[in-house]
């Protein structure tokens, strides 16, 4: 079947955030050729909306700060089921990978010596963010596309992949279709890189761009692959709740590190009323310290709406639950009030969060100088994902890699904020230079016609059904509101098997999806393709929860408060079964070696 | 409350026309949401690019009532809703679909401008020290989303198509940041003057007026490039002293 052109690289690298630009990026510079897959245009993936910075324990603002508390730090937030491996390789390199962004033509903001500035964030000890303003995803975006632009790296734009492609257990490139024409491509490529984001397109309420369907999770685990921990989803404490259209866009969490305090309808700080033993140590005892620490008071403990993200989440699910929430339905999150500690407060705030500023504004009309805004917790990054050698980024299938959100084992059970932009150069960097390698010393593959033929065939199924059939768009719908109302934020056994059951109905109607009109552009065409990945995500997601009868960061079992001891020797693993299906199974977690082990306990204090 | 919603809609290379569409509409919608819901209900093989949704990627460019804005940002109370809201593609860039517009040539223009070439590091572990004041001005150019309505907007292409031989006021605003950088040392003027024309832009502050940034890319980055094309190769003083050198 001609139908499609073919082109070949070395290294192809899936998505163009910044794991897929920074991979990309290494391999051009090991000397391979390198194709570059993007869903959108250049420079527009989910990247672009990170806000508060990237962690590297540079230094800079405190000099206690060094690998060995940002690794603890990020030990510590995943609850202990990180791969220990993949938080010291990310923890040491971090800031280099930082400082080569700017010698690349990244612009930071400084501190009063004129070194990168680094600004507080929750569950790191330190002042360890490098930033700009708050749209340092825009500024690593950008500086990555802008670099990438000299190096001959060819990519292809508005491409969406449908087919990983294997040659004898290897993978060996893809099958896509070009958005804006709807026509077929064939990749081969030595070595095949995931970068393909989340999947917060699961979920109703979500901070995530139209992008985040798991296409990566869902294309690895079709081709073979191994996941583990789709159980930890990452909800952001501070999402916008009002105006409905808005709902779920992220509140960076540089507002609560730059001073601001969330408060309910009685007006109480009530991050005080309940602080994890873990915590208690290192938060601080009174408004007064909190102040101080984020003021950059050394010797104050940092304020308790700095807890982690998985904790914040589920203090203000408590306060709206019971009856204490903001008139939309979240709680207020206060940055105003330190007009009443500095001079020229308004011009700071709008110095500092720019762009939160300026959302307001423009989405709510209201003016965070001002008035407090309302915020509630929304699906914003899935900790679990495709399981990966922590030096190679290697994932089960020979050849094929992944790096960024889609790739799992760093952040354990719960992400630390600014953990994910440096996640993303420096696993990024990995994969590219790994993968590069391996297309190097191996030998020559192909592209399977069958299986090329066939894909083509079934993604052009939609059409022959027509558009008076199943409607995609309401598939999708539904299904984001089982996940947000089933598998959501609290869980609970009876609700995700009935989610499970309703995900069934779903991919038996998505067999019927129909769509109308011409391959060109066509929406409703995109949105069928992309549903098959949401099933496949939102599938294993539920059934690792049911598997995991324990509570631990990004999950929260309502049937299970607690933590056990035992659920923390070992990640839940999913993959596809022989005859189709998903196989659920337990494995244990390497053993950390003595020296780390020391490290982590020499933090606790 | 319903509200009418005039979209423009085409077939592949083919003619188009404006086509009504009535949808509901309620509190906080912007335009983006409006048609968003049209896709899904009434319209599944729309055309429309986006990402984010909130104004930070810059990919839902489109002119809504015949002004260049961003679909997201721009809230249906700041409309007028007893009439129809016409919402057509770019004009200054080839049509593809229905709201969907070719802006490949946007792309294709960044690779012409020399790169960031920084100067030695300042610091033996290879930094450089640079204070908060001094790249003030390189920041607001940097929060350039590339949303690409400044092109749309700027006259110089839309009614001259110029795109051969101008490479408008987003990419004079990438190479202002480039050339204000205090680490950049590569020399960019005589390719603004020769090779992007700059002298092209007669200042007419279009592109400032739809920045969905607010970026001044008028004042803070057009006009000091064309004082720095200027000096260099105009002032009748720098012209005497370069005979006699």
């Amino acid at each position: 079947m001609a139908t499609h052109q073919t082109y070949n690289y070395d290294v192809l690298v899936i998505g163009a955030g910044g794991a897929g630009l920074r991979a990309a990026i290494e391999a051009a510079n090991a000397g391979v050729t390198v194709g570059l897959i993007c869903k959108s245009l250049l420079g527009k993936a989910h990247t672009v909306m990170a806000e508060g910075g990237m962690a590297a324990a540079m230094g800079h603002n405190d000099d206690r700060d060094n690998w060995k508390v940002h690794f603890a730090d990020t030990m510590r937030g995943g609850q202990y089921v990180n791969n220990w491996r993949m938080a010291e390789i990310h923890a040491k390199e971090a800031p280099e990978r930082v400082r080569e962004l700017e010698a690349w033509g990244a612009v930071f903001d400084r501190t009063p010596d004129g070194r990168i500035n680094q600004r507080n964030f929750g569950g790191h000890r330190y002042p360890r963010l490098a930033h700009v303003g708050d749209r340092t995803g825009l500024e690593l975006i950008r500086t990555l596309q802008d670099h990438t632009v000299y190096l001959g790296v060819t990519v292809h734009m508005e491409h969406t992949v449908i087919q990983l492609l294997m040659d004898g257990g290897r993978a060996s490139g893809v099958v896509a279709y070009d958005r804006e024409r709807g026509r077929f491509h064939v990749f081969t490529a030595k070595a095949v890189i995931l970068a393909t984001g989340g999947v917060g397109r699961a979920y109703k309420i979500t901070s995530n761009s139209w992008e985040g369907t798991g296409d990566g999770h869902a294309l690895a685990f079709r081709a073979g692959a191994e996941l583990i921990d789709m159980e930890f989803i990452q909800f952001h404490p501070t999402g916008m709740v009002w105006p409905p259209s808005v709902k779920g866009i992220l509140v960076t969490e540089g507002v609560r590190g730059e001073g601001g305090v969330l408060k309910n309808s009685e007006g109480r700080r009530f991050m005080f009323d309940d602080i994890p033993d873990n915590y208690k140590p290192q938060t601080a005892s009174d408004a007064e310290e909190g102040w101080r620490y984020v003021t950059g008071d050394k010797s104050a403990r940092r304020p308790p709406e700095l807890l982690t993200r998985d904790h914040v989440a589920r203090s203000i699910n408590r306060e709206v639950k019971a009856g204490r929430g903001s008139p939309h339905g979240g709680v207020f999150l206060d940055i105003a009030w330190i007009k009443e500690k500095i001079s020229g407060g308004e011009a700071h705030i709008k110095r500092k969060l720019p762009s939160m500023y300026h959302q307001f504004k423009e989405l709510a009309d209201l003016d965070i100088t001002t008035t407090p805004m309302e915020v509630g917790p929304t699906t914003h990054y899935i900790m679990g994902g495709i399981k990966v050698d922590a030096d190679s980024q290697m994932s089960s299938i020979p050849g094929l890699y992944a790096a960024g959100e889609c790739a799992s084992g760093i952040n354990g059970a719960n992400r630390l904020g600014g953990n994910s932009l440096s996640d993303l150069i420096v696993f990024g960097k990995r994969a590219g230079e790994y993968a590069a390698e391996y297309a190097k010393s191996s030998g020559p593959i192909k592209a399977n016609d069958t299986e090329v033929d066939k894909a083509i065939k079934e993604s052009l199924a939609p059409f022959d059904r027509g558009g008076r059939v199943e409607n995609p768009y309401k598939v999708q719908e539904e299904l984001q509101d089982t996940m947000q109302s089933l598998v959501g934020i609290v869980r609970l056994e009876d609700e995700m098997k009935e989610a499970h059951s309703r995900l069934q109905g779903y991919k038996e109607r998505w067999t019927r999806v129909g769509v109308s009109g011409h391959r060109e552009y066509n929406g409703g065409w995109h949105t069928a393709i992309d549903l098959l990945n949401l099933l496949d995500v939102a599938e294993a997601i539920a059934l690792s929860a049911i598997e995991r009868r324990e509570s631990r960061g990004g999950h929260f079992r309502e049937d299970y408060p607690d933590k056990v001891a035992e659920f923390g020797t070992f990640n839940i693993m999913v993959k596809q079964a022989p005859g189709g299906g998903i196989q659920v199974s337990r494995l244990p977690l390497p053993a950390m070696p003595a020296e780390l082990r020391q490290v982590v306990e020499e933090q606790q204090q | 409350m319903d509200a009418t919603f005039r979209l423009w809609r085409s077939e592949p290379g083919g003619a188009g026309a404006l086509t009504d569409y009535k949808t509901p509409v309620s509190e906080g919608m912007v335009v983006l949401d409006a048609v968003h819901r049209i896709q899904a209900e009434q319209a599944p093989d729309l055309a429309v690019r986006w990402n984010c949704k909130a104004g930070k990627c810059g990919s839902c460019s489109a002119e809504i009532n015949g002004k260049p804005r961003l679909m997201c940002m721009t809230r249906l109370s700041t409309l007028d809703l007893n009439k129809p809201v016409i919402v057509e593609p770019m004009k200054t860039f080839p049509l593809i679909k229905d709201l969907v517009t070719d802006v490949s040539w946007n792309f294709s223009v960044k690779k012409t401008i020399q790169k960031f070439k920084p100067r030695q590091p300042d610091a033996p572990d290879g930094t450089w020290r640079m204070a908060q004041k001094d790249i003030d001005r390189v920041q607001e150019h940097r929060k350039c989303i590339e949303c690409f309505l400044c092109q749309d907007v700027c006259h110089v292409l839309r009614d001259h198509g110029k795109h051969d031989e101008f490479i408008g006021p987003r990419f004079l605003l990438y190479a202002a940041q480039l050339e204000m950088n205090p680490l950049d040392t590569a020399d960019r003027l005589h390719d603004l003057k020769d090779k992007h024309n700059i002298g092209y832009c007669n200042i007419t502050k279009c592109c400032t007026a739809v920045c969905p940034e607010h970026i001044k890319i008028t004042d803070n980055a057009i006009i000091p490039l064309k004082e720095r094309v200027v000096d260099r190769f105009y002032d009748p003083v720098t012209r005497l002293l370069r005979m006699f050198k």
